[in-house]
């Protein structure tokens, strides 16, 4: 039981990162290592703010905005300065290490007995019952409201251009809109949801570690690749939600993985999960392509 | 009135690979006109709409449309006023999203993209009806995907997007290249109606040059960076596809193709 708990709980916080992801490597076609970096940025933001005995429901705001700065120079590296979108994410992740140390002040930062999220007067006044769901209920709640937040926006005037850019830049541009602009927008997004996503999972985890954000690009393509080939001709679910479910499933399998290993092991089964998602992927391609 | 005024624009300049693609180049069209542009493969057509859209910078010269100075405006500002269709069907339309929604996109040019609702409801009658007229069944495919759609379908849907708001300037770049004779013939028919019901000054460059006689009331024939034919009107009316055909053979031997 405990374990579902902890996949539903770690799959719900990841598939906020994983709709970052989703923004930028599905919409935008730009594959972002930025995220390894913003991930972490916000556990160490939430960490630092949480230690200090700040509101925990600001960190969530705060660390989106951190997000967004985040993204922003993660665009302007590519679109202004004409870095390759792969080296501009590597370069900032590799900078953002420094700057998490910098946040955090050293590389691990625990936040135990402190008010987080999941813990405050709040959450005390729910019912003795649900004690056990309080954490799993609360991140139920954010990632909804993030996944409609998200499907609304992607239906408004610029959802259609962030939408358009990746499928045509030609078009943007024929719309009179400078593309640059709207990758830059579409990265500021989904950082902010990354770093966010990193927030919570720093107050679900109640400590930051520097190395947590190691892999984060792996879990969130993993989970965005299998929610949208698993539900690729579903007329009924949204890519938001097909990507919520991905993150579920792709750490059940992760969970399911490391029972049978060493929990040092995760990274390998991480990126061993990953090639067979991928490789999987591409048989499916194969196989639609010779039926056609 | 749009005006290329002493345009100059060289590719590798100071290398050995230095190609010379406009020198001193000129020509002004007139607002309303409709120009058919035919010439041989690198005689620079495609490259002279490539310099109004502002898709390449030119080295010196000055491009003046309705008064106002274009050459130093940024791409995705000229095109607020102009509307341009490709060659490649694919260019023109966004093949992930749906009919529908690539329609709204060209209906929203020109307005601020911000956070309302990108398909308004009530728009979508309208959209079914100018779909109607279109003849080709895309009325019934609203939430189709347009990457779905064939060539031809989708480049009646990019002529509709590039003209679907008001536009100053037309430009249609080998627009019925890629398609079947009857599917150009049906692109064709739909342009000239476009441009007779707008008004729109238009510039289209055409490899047919049955569609550079039959439409339009100016046609130029460019070689190597240069305008050598230039008939307007009644001159044009009464030119025929042997004649533009002897002419270009004659530029052709000169050069040794």
């Amino acid at each position: 039981m405990t374990l579902v708990l902890s996949v539903l709980e770690q799959g719900l916080i990841y598939s906020i990162m994983a709709m970052g992801v989703y923004i930028t490597y599905k919409i935008l076609d730009f594959p972002d290592m930025t995220v390894d970096g913003s991930f972490p940025m916000g556990a160490a933001i939430a960490a630092v703010m949480i230690s200090r005995d700040m509101n925990p429901l600001i960190t969530l705001p705060i660390c989106f905005a951190a997000g967004v700065l985040v993204g922003i120079c993660t665009g302007v590296i590519h679109v202004k300065l004409g870095v390759r979108d792969l080296l501009a994410g590597i370069i900032m992740f590799t900078g953002l290490y420094s700057v998490n140390l910098r946040i955090a002040g050293r590389a691990n930062l625990p936040i135990y007995n402190k008010v987080t999220i999941f813990e405050n007067s709040l959450t005390d006044t729910l019912p003795a019952v649900l004690a056990p769901y309080h954490k799993l209920i609360i991140i139920l709640v954010i990632t909804i409201l993030v996944k409609y937040v998200l499907d609304w926006y992607l239906r408004t005037r610029s959802g259609f251009l962030l939408r358009a850019v990746g499928d045509n830049e030609t078009i943007v541009t024929a719309m009179g809109v400078d593309r640059g602009s709207v990758k830059i927008l579409g990265l500021a997004l989904a950082n902010g949801m990354v770093c966010m996503s990193g927030c919570i999972f720093a107050q679900q985890q109640r400590y930051f570690d520097i190395s947590m954000g190691t892999g984060t690009v792996v879990i969130g393509l993993a989970s965005v690749i299998i929610g949208t080939s698993l539900f690729k001709n579903t007329t009924f679910l949204r890519a938001t939600s097909s990507v919520i479910i991905g993150s579920l499933i792709y750490k059940a399998c992760v969970a399911v993985a490391i029972r049978y290993m060493d929990s040092q092991d995760l990274k390998l089964v991480t990126a061993v999960l990953f090639l067979i998602i991928l490789v999987a992927g591409r048989e499916r391609k194969r196989k639609v392509k010779s039926n056609a | 009135m749009l005006e290329l005024q002493h345009i100059n624009k060289y590719y590798n300049p100071g290398t050995v690979n230095e190609l010379c693609l406009f020198k001193d180049f000129n020509l002004t069209v007139s607002d309303g006109e409709f120009v058919s542009v035919v010439g041989s493969n690198g005689s620079g057509k495609t490259s002279m709409l490539n310099l109004i859209c502002g898709s390449i910078d030119l080295d010196s010269g000055k491009i003046i449309f309705n008064g106002d100075d274009l050459t130093k405006q940024k791409d995705f500002i000229r095109t607020r006023k102009i509307g341009r269709v490709y060659q490649d069907p694919a260019k023109g339309t966004c093949p992930s999203m749906t009919i529908l929604e690539n329609l709204s996109i060209a209906d929203n040019k020109g307005k601020p993209f911000n956070l309302k609702r990108g398909l308004k409801k009530h728009k979508i009658d309208y959209y079914k009806e100018m779909l109607r007229g279109l003849n080709l069944g895309l009325e019934d495919k609203l939430y189709t995907k347009v990457g779905a759609l064939s060539g031809g379908q989708r480049q009646t849907l990019a002529l509709l997007m590039a003209t679907m708001t008001p536009i100053e300037l037309l430009i249609l770049d080998e627009h019925t290249a890629a398609l079947d004779p009857k599917t150009a013939e049906i692109i064709m028919e739909l342009t000239d109606k476009v441009v007779k019901e707008k008004k729109v000054t238009t510039i289209m460059v055409t490899h047919n040059l049955r569609y550079a006689v039959e439409y339009g009331n100016r046609l130029l024939m460019m070689h190597q960076g240069n305008v050598i034919l230039d008939k307007k009107d009644e001159e044009k009316a009464g030119m025929s596809t042997e004649e533009i055909l002897s002419v270009f053979n004659e530029i052709s031997i000169e050069c040794g193709n």
